[in-house]
């Protein structure tokens, strides 16, 4: 089980309150069980990717929100054209 | 053994931290395997570079590197701190892609119109034939849509038909049946969302949601009714006027008609519907006493009854 402090503790340039923010505004996804907030991997893939998103390719935290919303429809279209059969790697 | 991270970067042996950063930045925009997922290779390189940037972007190593005492690879093993690179340990670069491609992607999924995509796709691929698992192009039908009503007590326990207008301005006639419930949907067909290329229209799904009434309660079909009766009407019996959701009834109560009596009107309860047949509405009497009466208090005190009675007989032995 994936814990806030675990998940903290996975990235030494993380800061615990822009992480808040993140679950906050819907970027990270956490499973609330008692008291406590539960990840899973993909959590943790996913802010690995908002820092290197933040850090190395320089996106501000105003454009964080509309780069995400891009990869995230890009994903859902090709989930969706593997569910149809199509991968999308092979040549239209 | 992993290539000399000073030409990964594309730098110069004696470049500014500045400049390797810049350079390690322009390849990660470039090869950023989520900014690349139609290239399985960007991947590699994106981890070459982040790896290259880890050794020199710190300077210790940097300098432990440039003197020889390690190599390329020497990073790998140990687990990276610092640098710009996401500061991680575990996992790897860039592997948020397998999950964002694997079905719990869906987790990250916006409010997105699947049949928006599978739209898409059918006019997409339409030229291109058939191909295994693709919805056939043609005629379909409307989405259905979701709706909410709040229905009196009255009208769902007796039917109605009652307007309700939705958000782009019709109005729909919503016949509600006698005998609904909080949390039923009614399907009206063919009022939901329009079909696509000549196909059928949608539904449209309205929950209900039934009010709770001041003096009548549910209990399936049939409904209860405290009904409050006089000290006479309950020892005399006799006509008294009960109100019914239909409308007032005339009762005539029996003699001797005790608090806590239940008096069963058949067919008076939720209306009959179909093959069903109407519920009953069950009275249960209430002897109010009301105001001191002087005539009342000196009639009991003279009055001695014809069958004694002890109503707390028994009380004290099942306590």
């Amino acid at each position: 089980m994936i814990t806030l402090d675990i998940l903290c503790a996975r990235f030494t340039t993380l800061d615990p309150g822009d992480l808040q923010r993140w679950i906050a505004e819907g970027h990270v996804r956490a499973e609330r069980a008692d008291q406590t907030l539960v990840f899973q991997e993909i959590d943790v893939e996913r802010v690995r990717l908002i820092l290197d998103l933040r850090e190395t390719l320089a996106v501000n935290d105003d454009a964080l929100p509309v780069v995400l919303s891009l990869l995230d429809q890009v994903y859902a279209l090709r989930r969706q054209l593997r569910r149809a059969g199509l991968p999308p790697e092979a040549p239209g | 053994m992993a290539d000399d991270p000073y030409k990964i970067l594309g730098v110069a042996r004696d470049a500014t931290p500045e400049a390797i950063k810049k350079a390690y930045r322009a390849l990660a925009r470039k090869h950023h395997p989520d900014l690349n997922p139609d290239k399985p290779e960007a991947e590699a390189r994106f981890k070459a570079a982040s790896t290259a940037n880890e050794l020199l972007s710190d300077p210790e190593k940097r300098a432990r590197f440039d003197r020889g005492e390690i190599n390329a690879d020497g990073q790998e093993q140990a687990p990276a701190g610092g640098g710009f690179g996401g500061g991680f340990t575990g996992g790897s670069p860039g592997s948020y892609r397998r999950h964002a491609e694997a079905d719990q992607g869906e987790r990250y999924s916006q409010n997105i119109d699947p049949e928006m995509y599978d739209d898409l796709l059918a006019d997409l691929f339409q030229a291109h034939g058939r191909r295994a698992g693709r919805r056939p192009p043609g005629p379909r039908p409307g989405a259905d849509e979701h709706y909410r009503l709040d229905v009196p007590f009255h009208d769902a326990v007796l039917g109605a038909t009652v307007p309700l207008t939705l958000p782009d301005g019709r109005t729909l006639s919503v016949k509600i049946p006698p005998g609904v419930v909080t949390g039923q949907v009614l399907r009206l067909r063919g009022q939901g969302g329009p079909g696509r290329q000549g196909g059928p229209a949608g539904d449209a799904m309205i929950e209900l949601a039934v009010a709770d009434h001041a003096l009548f309660r549910r209990d399936g079909f049939d409904l209860h009714l405290d009904l409050p009766v006089t000290l006479k009407e309950a020892v005399l019996g006799g006509p008294v006027q009960v109100p019914t959701p239909a409308g007032p009834l005339r009762v005539t109560l029996p003699a001797a008609s005790d608090t806590g009596r239940v008096i069963r009107l058949r067919g008076r309860g939720v209306a009959a519907h179909a093959s069903r047949p109407a519920g009953d509405l069950l009275l249960t009497l209430r002897v109010v006493i009301g105001q001191p009466d002087a005539a009342l208090e000196a009639f009991l005190r003279d009055w001695t009854p014809e069958a004694p009675l002890d109503p707390r007989a028994g009380m004290e032995a099942a306590a």
